[in-house]
């Protein structure tokens, strides 16, 4: 087995591939002694360890609890600890956040530059959502973002502007799609793991060995968006980020839901197959295919099925998926103007969905002549809304006859009380979504994200 | 003098290149233990037998102790030793410890202690407040009631009555560097880093736990990623447990608490229930209130006394009671037990007034603003607001709190009024109305809440404070003082109060990790005291310093120590200008002390907790904040829009730190009333232990339009440099932004909203469902 090699703070570092498993975090603090990138929370979910990574697509900023070392093969990682120039020159960042008090307890700024320097080296100033994935307690972000404002287009340190030499074979991490397809074939009891945003928690709480592993981070041919006709094919592998940019034009509201998946640490790493083939009923990306009709294709060594992505989900965490097949791609119409999607979560920003709605309705002279409506949340898989769609095909879109569709919420969800929110709750809101959605298409205004004082 | 310019934190530049150590930082020895507990599955049941084989085999553990393997006191209670390190026979939450992993690696330890197998004979679990009630299971055997006036008769006697409910939840601290301590065997004892705001308290556990003297543990801690009370007694067991291994098997000991642990483990704020009944007249102002307060403490007492107390104390806020009734019940139930947390009682006290008064005025029809002003407390005499007319003849009476303290600083009425013109809250309230009248489905809401809070530990021994301050021959300066860092400023404010003494540049002066054996007996840095207290305790060291100097360098110069000065890092004598180096030199070579202790105990305060009775606190700290909100109608979700904070930090110590502490604080508040929802199942299980269920305001959270300003007075007290205590008081304006969703929840119809807290998206949409009738 190769080693796994990647560039550390712009030097080569070779390290042993026997424990896959093994996250950037540990190896950072208890290997290397590079204590500056913090563990909070150890699921991705505070940003305390974030850390840039550099390979061909460009720069991210990624939670380093969640990401396995053969995830970093042929790349270069920046810490903290290389962020300062040479001759200890703060970063534009780092001065920034002195200067503008930006720090109180420290805890989390490491991961808070970390970030604003991966969204200073790639001009970014959506500084809510570039940050949306770093928690911090202390200064209520007030002068986070005052810093960030003040860095905004400033030049990049040379010092920081990484370029990773080709590495050779990844471990653990077949070279294209065809050679997975074989491997898992034979190995169909493994785990194959894309972004870790997932499965990494299996290590990092659950405390599982992963006996056999796959990584797909080298399956480039899975990370491809092609235009196929009637829509684009979106390659397994493809992270949420990169389809966030993709659709961006040709679907907005898509685009929208994306912006609110989890955090730009994790979208930068969790691909759109992870977050389908996963299984989750409260994942945000099935509700919003399934609306749209998308295609699911799935790949069993050279046997290939698709099928509606809808039927791919069978009942809570079981899916329509062989041993040893996997997810390959996913097609969705190229435009799908009609679609709507809402996402109802405790916290606007990196939260999981109480109740995902997306709704696809086609009317034409004031009349639905289609409507397909998908939900999360709202049973124990990603689930169309069937009574309701059938309550509003053929009729007239007024409030009557939403008012009349309503009560079929009920006959296609008994959704759960959990921590997110109650059962009561999760049917009356499923049920207002379509309220909103009628309200929003007569131009009422129905989001609070859009009020300003 | 350095006091009062906005300088950085002074680990800034540390904080930004990562290189600020914490615990988990620092290089182990060789051969160092990692910890973790064995932790109880069910809330509330005697151990019939326990089966730790699995454990002890696991790989990399070096041992495994019960409770039966520990010599000495099995405690790390802070109070009424009723929290054993290791549960004895009896569990009595989900998340107790149980046994003690001590493993060659984090995560093999972590591992491991998942492996037991604990055979539990149920018993009934008191989960609820009312549980909690039915059983009479309570601290303090009964209610503590405090009161003023005739309450019942003031109220019978009243035009209006208004009774009303309200519960709010508790919240978890969620400081991002969780608990972690680490012991090294020493000579004749042990050392131990802890992060924590009380190394006295973790030297008084350790030693106990031990069996040896408070001498024989020395106790450090240069900083903590976050403390906001969590800190305050949470990290006993941590400590504790890693002192054992160190002094039983010779071994550096390192334990941290994963997130989920920590938040399983941990208390947290206590959430209450407050019922009230308030007789009012027709323009609002109270004439009689009676309030129940309903504190859920956990199955310990930890600090559950104090901080049900300070819920009290704080139940009168800015408004002026003559009629008053106050009572208070413990409650014990088998959860984390509940503890310290910013405010520390304060601000359930506060929101339970706070929510009589958003009540009061939709009951009358009043605008809530003025129904706050006119109960509000006099002002004090010299603090008379731009207009005077605004506050009505109330200036000469003198007005005492339901427990019998005179208020003699209140500021409000000019604080307030500055505040609403800053705000521009008139025009905007009459803005928001014709704004909702047009919005069928979205409503914006908007509300102005005051601040009063009382500063000083309610147990006044506590008041006290030390320090060690050490002037080196080259001038440059050492100093310790009993508070601790927990990314509050303290050590920059207090290095400003001893580069002020002596005049010279703060980066003259180097504080270094608080530790026990430097200056001993400390209190928690706690109940906003830091700098009050150790602030005045170095500037007592420094000053006894700088006069010993004075006199040495006066009687070199045939002058008096009176006309020495100290100015702009020179010292002047007898028309001789020397550097501040050159003076120390000098003072060194004539053999004058050059190191100093200083103390500080805090005047005036009296307190007698069973009458309810003295004055408990040296001054109040005040503030006001107008916060706007927009709610959804159809799911409740909800967002500010615009907050305005008006603080009055006394002089300020440091206006950069001051505005931080009350921009931090008030998200944070906010958060404790909007999206942070503790939620247990019905066996007692907390579900909500990690970010992914647990939700801390996130960036976006923030107020968009966000204006912090400080109110330019100084305190009428002899604080440090006439500056106020700012850790706690700013948490409380995160009550502006309840009352702002309650007032745009109100605008959806005709009924009281009677909105809960916390304000997540579906409480939002019950109290619209309220306000407009439907059941």
């Amino acid at each position: 087995m190769n080693d796994i090699a990647f560039l550390l703070n712009g030097t080569p570092v070779r390290v042993s591939a026997d424990n896959p498993t093994r996250t950037l975090l540990d190896w950072l603090r208890e290997g290397r002694g590079l204590t500056g990138t913090k563990e909070g929370c150890n699921e991705g979910d505070c940003g305390a360890c974030t850390v840039m990574v550099t390979d061909d697509a460009g720069t991210r900023a990624l939670n380093a609890c969640i990401l396995f070392l053969p995830q970093l093969h042929g790349k270069a990682v920046r810490t903290v600890e290389g962020l300062t120039g040479p001759k200890g020159e703060l970063h534009p960042v780092q001065k920034a956040m002195v200067d503008k008090h930006g720090s109180q307890c420290g805890f989390c700024t490491p991961g808070f530059v970390m970030s604003m320097a991966a969204a200073q080296a790639n001009g970014a100033t959506d500084h809510d959502d570039y940050l949306a994935g770093n928690l911090c307690r202390c200064t209520g972000y007030a002068p986070i973002i005052r810093a960030a404002e003040a860095v905004a287009g400033t030049p990049v340190p040379t010092w920081v502007q990484d370029s990773p030499a080709s590495a050779g074979p990844a471990p653990f991490a077949p070279a294209s799609s065809d050679e997975l397809a074989a491997w898992y074939a034979a190995h169909p009891d493994a785990t194959l793991i894309a972004g870790a945003t997932d499965v990494g928690l299996w290590v990092t709480k659950e405390l599982r060995d992963l006996p056999e592993v796959a990584f797909l981070h080298a399956c480039v041919d899975l990370q491809r968006i092609a235009t196929v006709p009637g829509g684009l094919r979106i390659g397994a592998g493809v992270t949420i980020a990169a389809l966030r940019k993709a659709v961006q034009s040709s679907h907005p509201t898509l685009a929208e839901l994306l912006r609110r998946f989890a955090s730009e640490q994790v979208r930068g790493a969790a691909t759109i197959g992870g977050n389908i083939a996963n299984g989750s009923p409260i994942g945000d990306t099935p509700p919003a295919l399934i609306a749209m009709d998308a295609t699911l294709h799935l790949r069993r060594g050279d046997t290939r099925r698709e099928m509606p992505l809808e039927a791919f989900f069978l009942d809570y965490r079981k899916q329509d998926r062989a041993k040893g097949e996997f997810v390959e791609a996913v097609t969705i119409p190229d435009a799908a103007p009609d679609l709507a999607c809402y996402k109802l979560s405790k916290r606007f920003d990196q939260d999981i969905s109480a109740v995902c709605g997306c709704f696809n309705i086609t009317r034409e002279g004031g009349r639905v002549t289609a409507a397909r409506i998908a939900f999360g949340g709202m049973a124990g898989t990603p689930k169309r809304a069937a009574s309701v769609e059938a309550a509003l095909v053929g009729r007239d879109w007024t409030l009557a006859t939403i008012e009349a569709a309503l009560p079929a919420f009920a006959r296609d969800f008994t959704p759960m009380t959990d921590m997110r929110a109650s059962a009561s709750y999760r049917l009356e809101t499923a049920q207002n979504m379509l309220v909103r959605h009628f309200h929003e298409s007569a131009g009422t205004p129905a989001s609070v994200l859009e009020v300003q004082a | 003098m350095s006091v009062a310019k906005p300088i950085p934190h002074d680990s800034a530049e540390l904080h930004v290149t990562g290189t600020a150590r914490y615990i988990d930082d620092v290089a182990l020895p060789a051969n160092t233990a990692h910890l973790a507990f064995g932790l109880s599955t069910v809330a509330h049941a005697d151990i019939v037998s326990m089966d730790l084989s699995a454990v002890k085999a696991a790989p990399g553990v070096i041992a495994v102790w019960t409770a039966d393997d520990l010599p000495f006191a099995n405690d790390v209670s802070p109070s009424a030793h009723d929290e054993p390190l290791l549960a004895t026979g009896t569990v009595h939450y989900v998340g107790q410890p149980i046994f003690l992993v001590i493993a060659e690696s984090h995560l093999q330890a972590r591992k491991a202690a998942r492996m037991g197998r604990i055979e539990y004979r149920e018993k009934p679990a008191i989960l609820t407040v009312d549980q909690a009630l039915a059983a009479n299971s309570r601290f303090e055997g009964g209610p503590v009631v405090w009161s003023k006036g005739d309450a019942a008769s003031a109220i019978a006697a009243a035009p209006r009555v208004i009774v009303g409910r309200f519960t709010m939840g508790g919240q978890e601290h969620f400081y991002l560097e969780g608990q972690a301590a680490l012991a090294v065997p020493a000579e004749g004892g042990v050392v131990v880093q802890s992060s924590t705001q009380h190394p006295t308290e973790i030297q008084h556990k350790v030693a106990e736990a031990i069996g040896l003297p408070m001498h024989a543990v020395r106790v450090e801690c240069r900083r903590m990623g976050g403390g906001f009370g969590g800190k305050e007694s949470q990290g006993n067991a941590l400590a504790v447990s890693c002192a054992l291994v160190a002094r039983l098997l010779g071994r550096p000991a390192k334990m941290r608490y994963d997130r989920d642990d920590d938040m399983t483990i941990t208390g947290k704020r206590h959430d209450f229930r407050i019922e009230y009944r308030v007789g009012v007249d027709a323009e609002g102002r109270i004439e009689g209130i009676e309030f129940l307060q309903l504190a859920r403490c956990g199955w310990s007492m930890d600090l559950s006394l104090p901080v049900a107390d300070r819920a009290m104390l704080h139940a009168d806020n800015a408004y002026n009671l003559d009629h008053v009734r106050i009572e208070s019940h413990r409650l014990k139930t088998n959860t984390q037990s509940a503890t310290a947390y910013r405010g520390f009682g304060g601000p359930q006290g506060m929101i339970g007034i706070e929510r009589v008064m958003d009540h009061i005025a939709h009951d009358l029809g009043l605008d809530p603003t003025e129904v706050r002003k006119r109960n509000f407390y006099a002002e004090a005499p010299g603090a008379l607001p731009p207009d005077p007319r605004s506050i009505s003849a109330k200036v000469k009476e003198v007005q005492t709190t339901p427990y019998h303290m005179e208020v003699e600083d209140f500021i409000l009425n000019g604080l307030v009024a500055r505040l609403e013109a800053d705000a521009g809250l008139a025009a905007r309230r009459t803005e928001i109305a014709d704004w909702n009248r047009q919005s069928p489905i979205l409503k914006r809401g908007i509300a102005l809440t005051p601040v009063k809070f009382g500063i000083s530990f309610t147990l006044t021994h506590l008041n006290q404070a030390g320090a060690l301050v050490h002037v080196y021959q080259d001038g440059s300066i050492h100093l310790n003082h009993g508070g601790t860092e927990m990314g509050q400023g303290l050590f920059r404010k207090v290095s400003q109060v001893a580069a002020s003494a002596f005049s010279v540049d703060v980066g003259r002066v180097m504080i270094t990790a608080t530790d026990t054996g430097k200056v001993p007996n400390t209190s928690a840095t706690a109940a906003s005291s830091g700098s009050d207290l150790n602030g005045m305790a170095v500037k007592d060291a420094c000053d006894r310093i700088r006069d010993r100097m004075a006199d040495y360098l006066a009687a070199q110069h045939q002058s008096k120590a009176g006309e020495v000065r100290f100015e702009d890092g020179k010292v002047i004598v007898g028309g001789e200008e020397m550097t501040f180096a050159e003076a120390a030199s000098r003072c060194y070579m004539g053999r004058v002390s050059l190191s100093q202790t200083g103390f500080y105990a805090t005047p005036k305060i009296t307190w007698d907790r069973k009458a309810g009775r003295g004055r408990p606190f040296y001054y109040f700290s005040y503030g006001a904040s107008v916060t706007e909100t927009v709610i959804d109608t159809l799911t409740g979700e909800n967002r500010i829009l615009r907050t305005d904070i008006l603080h009055d930090a006394g002089a300020s110590l440091n206006p950069a730190l001051d505005i931080g502490q009350v921009e931090g604080a008030y998200v944070q508040g906010a958060g404790w009333l909007t999206t942070e929802e503790l939620v247990w199942d019905d066996k007692g299980r907390l579900r909500t232990h990690a970010p992914s269920t647990y939700k801390i305001p996130a960036c976006s959270d923030r107020p968009r339009v966000f204006n912090v300003a400080l109110w330019d007075g100084a305190n009428r007290e002899d604080t440090i440099y006439r500056s106020k205590a700012v850790g706690e008081p700013p948490f409380m304006h995160g009550i502006s932004a309840f009352m702002a969703l309650s007032q745009a929840c109100a605008a959806c119809g005709p009924n009281y909203p009677d909105l809960q807290a916390p304000a997540t998206a579906e409480a939002v949409l019950a109290a619209v469902k309220r306000a407009r009738g439907a059941a």
